[in-house]
């Protein structure tokens, strides 16, 4: 699959009038676990946000591939922090991603069919999805962003507030993706859990990209005195 | 009493007069209903997802012309459809059309500003999750709609609701006139005081009963919307 490159030109991002993220310049791979470290604050969920087109950055471009971020939404899935759900039945949630694209039902049904079983979510299919745990949830939203087979995959601290089993079950999944050819990109901030996943990490503080590096350097010799210090843990 | 239960035989005995009225007053107002809902469901749901001009003065005056007294809607659509009128050509007055066009008016701004209100608080987790999946305008109010569709449907109730049990306008552009356009409420006011207490009651009765079904149906509508909603 012709996975794209993330490009992210001097781009900055303002909040009332604050820099808030930026400017950041960076070139990422098509292939493999991309993992976002930083603290609370540091521009994670706004990077994982302006990469996807969800914000605007005010100066600056967010490339994929050659396309404009905010003009290649449907090449890549999105699971956010939160999980909003819509007031529908799981498999109502699932396969509403589809409804944005023209294709014949027959093929929807059984991507979602597919979608739900991956998610271990059939047998809830037909429940309103606000009925659903935390944990299913998060499949939920895991199985919603991917049901359209992206190029790409963004998550936002998908592990937050999981325990462990469930967490293990959904690094797991993530783990398959990657390999399956599918570009993943998430945000934690657990250290331990950067340290399984990552293929490579980026570390933000205070808005600002510190290092990128691969997770083996990263980890073994982190170059920034804010990477240092987080990873030490030190508060 | 006696007048009770004769009110009584005319409901069960299928009274063919009581019945016509009963029928062209669910015609009238189910019209109406189903022209205001074209109307107010798309212009309400778009109030709620999107800000353009003139956005804030057309909310105030829905929620304004919710009240909008049924007598004062009456005389306006008279003077339009009066032969003097604008719309004199047309030959509505006195006619069930007519009527239908006054009720439409009355029940529009309830229908409009009720699903306004039922699909803002959809919005916050919405926006978010349809801009991820690069959804359009169309998809987008059409998926606020009917993610909305209890709350629409109670909107779509109390216009109903109202329309059926508003005397003033139909009165005044109908003309209460014997097999034409004498609806239930029309003919209460009318056989009411003309001492024909049995016809009146009887209708009282079938519209007491209308609207004990339309809250009922309210009622079991927000238990099954809140099925959906989240809580966490």
């Amino acid at each position: 699959m012709n996975a794209p490159d993330l490009i992210f030109d001097s781009v900055e991002v303002l909040a009332d009038g604050e820099q808030v993220l930026g400017p950041v310049s960076m070139r990422l791979a098509s292939v493999g676990i991309t993992v976002i470290m930083g603290a609370n604050g540091a521009g994670k969920s706004l990077f994982l946000t302006t990469a996807h087109g969800l914000v605007a950055p005010h100066r600056g471009r967010v490339i994929w591939n050659g396309i404009p971020a905010d003009s290649s939404r449907k090449s890549r899935g999105f699971v956010f922090q939160n999980t909003p759900v819509l007031r529908r039945s799981v498999a109502g949630n699932v396969a509403f991603p589809l409804s944005a694209r023209k294709m014949p039902a027959i093929e929807k049904a059984t991507l979602v069919a597919r979608a739900l079983a991956e998610a271990r979510l059939t047998s809830q299919a037909h429940q309103p999805a606000a009925a659903l745990s935390g944990g299913e949830l998060k499949r939920l939203a895991l199985a919603r962003a991917m049901v359209t087979d992206p190029a790409v995959i963004l998550l936002d601290e998908p592990a937050a507030n999981l325990d462990p089993a469930t967490t293990k079950e959904l690094e797991d999944s993530l783990r398959r993706i990657s390999d399956a050819g599918t570009k993943v990109i998430l945000s934690t901030h657990d250290i331990a859990q950067a340290r399984r996943l990552a293929g490579d990490i980026l570390f933000f503080d205070a808005g600002l990209l510190i290092e990128q590096a691969s997770a083996a350097a990263f980890f073994a010799n982190p170059i920034s005195q804010a990477a240092q210090k987080y990873l030490k843990g030190e508060l | 009493m006696e007048t009770l239960q004769h009110a009584a035989e005319l409901m069960t005995g299928r009274d063919s007069a009581l019945m016509q009225i009963v029928g062209l007053s669910l015609y009238v107002s189910l019209t109406a209903c189903f022209l205001a809902a074209l109307i107010g469901i798309p212009l309400g749901a778009a109030l709620a997802i999107w800000n353009f001009p003139l956005r804030s003065v057309l909310v105030v005056l829905s929620s304004s012309l919710m009240a909008l007294p049924p007598v004062v809607v009456g005389l306006c659509v008279y003077l339009l459809l009066s032969r003097a009128g604008p719309l004199g050509d047309l030959g509505l007055l006195f006619t069930p059309g007519a009527m239908i066009i006054a009720q439409t008016i009355l029940i529009t701004p309830i229908i409009l500003a009720l699903t306004r209100e039922a699909v803002l608080p959809l919005r916050r987790d919405y926006d978010a999750l349809l801009l991820s999946v690069d959804a359009g305008p169309g998809l987008k109010l059409t998926t606020l709609i009917w993610d909305a569709r209890y709350g629409v449907m109670t909107a779509l109730l109390a216009g109903f609701g109202r329309a059926l049990a508003e005397v003033g306008a139909v009165l005044i552009v109908g003309g209460n006139i014997s097999g034409l356009t004498r609806v239930m409420t029309t003919t209460i006011a009318l056989e009411t005081s003309k001492g024909n207490l049995e016809l009146a009651l009887a209708l009282g009765l079938v519209l007491l009963s209308i609207a004990i079904a339309v809250n009922a149906s309210v009622h079991l509508l927000a238990r099954l919307g809140r099925r959906y909603e989240v809580t966490r």
